[in-house]
């Protein structure tokens, strides 16, 4: 009786809701995944060009940071507003919008990686007859790893939180079912959303951090403490 | 160029000022929803990362809690607090929502702060024989005290940039002129109010780097 009647009633909690939308809520949590998915893989194979080329030269690193940088701050809602005439009502208005976003964390991160990467080792390497390429793909990239991974994981969660606002334009992932609840105050539909969201963003956090201990075996010989002290300068930068 | 042009005409003319849903009382909600947030802000996470780094514990809690804040939705949270007898409320939905987001940054970084004290010059301080006080107030907080600026700059921006959202639950702010010329198709007053919310966060940055410059312990200590 009670599951009946919390639909009617409007509680916050309600297994009615849950079995009976359940495809609905299926369907847009594929959609944030995907569109999170998407958004920060091509962010990344943005960021990466842009990272080695602001590595390169400092006359082409300012630049880049400060654009990246500028980006961060136009509100989402705007840039989603200001992107619609080029794209209209798609869902890769609201990729290129995240990607857009994603690049302040990632060019930040995958720059200060390949900075912090021992100035020993690529001589080493050199020394050893390493060519540039082999050098970057053997030596520096798995050196960088740790920063770039966790540059990867604040991108991606920051990117699910974000994906909401793309209900602005109906691609919002779950934020569509939150802004359809809105108006009609359905408490059910609004905090599942919401919980699945940050669910989404903690399951996402984890699976990265899982994925950077497979990738970089070798950190895991050091201490904890050492791990969680370089975590920590990492997450500064 | 075209765009930008009309988004212009469209800032410089005063009927789009005037009124209730005019820009000028827009600019006002929304400076005073992002002041009132990061006070409050401030007034949260300083006192706790500065108690936590000076006893120098706690440091997974500060380090994490800002990836956690990164997870918020500041959407979601909002459409909770509309779906909830808060709505009637007034801006104190938006106001919890911002602060939600503005802590976690606020506090990561003045704890990073903190604990990137030289131990050294700590050590000296105690040695000469200062109080868990005195060594707080005259060594940690002044050289802590740049990274703490930095840490408000970047949330100031941050809040003056994301309390736009509340627009889309239809609170007020300068998001709502963002939202109206969406709706309406009228995409140079889209511009103008994200021109607005530029160069607003961009005068605040600009304020507090004066702020920091005038008000820095090390840069008085300096010419003195």
């Amino acid at each position: 009786m009670a599951g009946q009647n919390c639909l009617v009633t409007n509680d916050w909690i309600c297994g009615e809701y849950l079995r009976s939308r359940s495809q609905e809520l299926t369907d847009a949590t594929v959609q944030h995944i995907w569109i999170t998915a998407v958004s920060v893989v091509i962010g990344l194979l943005v960021a990466f060009p842009l990272a080695l080329l602001a590595r390169r030269s400092r006359r082409i690193a300012g630049p880049v940071l400060g654009l990246t940088t500028v980006l961060y701050t136009v509100p989402s809602l705007a840039m989603f507003s200001l992107l619609l005439p080029l794209f209209g009502l798609s869902a890769a208005l609201v990729v290129t919008g995240l990607v857009l976003y994603s690049l302040t964390i990632l060019v930040r991160n995958i720059l200060a990686g390949l900075e912090a990467v021992p100035q020993e080792a690529k001589d080493a390497a050199k020394g050893m007859g390493y060519g540039p390429g082999r050098l970057l793909w053997e030596v520096e990239l798995p050196l960088a790893l740790p920063a770039v991974m966790a540059g990867f994981r604040i991108a991606t969660v920051s990117t699910i939180a974000l994906t909401t606002v793309g209900s602005i334009v109906g691609r919002g992932g779950l934020g569509n079912l939150i802004e359809d609840a809105l108006p009609s105050f359905f408490k059910a539909q609004v905090l599942t959303a919401s919980v699945l969201c940050v669910l989404l963003a903690v399951v996402a956090d984890l699976l990265l951090l899982g994925v950077q201990r497979l990738l970089t075996p070798w950190t895991r010989i050091r201490t904890t403490r050492d791990a969680v002290g370089a975590v920590a300068k990492v997450k500064a930068v | 160029m075209g765009v930008l042009g009309e988004a212009w005409t469209w800032l410089t003319t005063g009927a789009n000022w005037s009124g209730e849903s005019g820009a000028g009382h827009r600019l006002g909600e929304h400076l005073y929803v992002s002041g009132v947030s990061l006070v409050l802000a401030c007034a949260i996470a300083l006192p706790v990362a500065l108690y936590l780094g000076h006893i120098g514990k706690g440091g997974a809690l500060a380090v994490n809690l800002s990836n956690v804040g990164r997870a918020i939705p500041v959407f979601a949270v909002l459409a909770l607090f509309m779906v909830s007898p808060l709505r009637n409320a007034g801006y104190v939905p938006t106001i919890i929502a911002l602060v939600l987001f503005a802590v976690p940054p606020l506090l990561t970084n003045a704890y990073v702060g903190m604990t990137e004290v030289d131990r050294s010059v700590a050590e000296a301080a105690r040695g000469m024989g200062m109080s868990g006080g005195q060594l707080f107030v005259r060594v940690e907080l002044p050289l802590a005290y740049p990274m703490i600026m930095t840490g408000l700059r970047s949330a100031a921006v941050q809040v003056i940039a994301t309390a736009t959202i509340a627009a889309m639950v239809g609170q007020g702010g300068l998001g709502r002129i963002i939202t109206a010329g969406f709706n309406t198709y009228n995409t140079p007053q889209v511009v103008a109010g994200a021109l607005l919310v530029a160069v607003l966060a961009l005068a605040v940055e600009a304020v507090l780097v004066g702020l920091d410059r005038a008000l820095s312990p090390l840069r008085r200590r300096r010419t003195a």
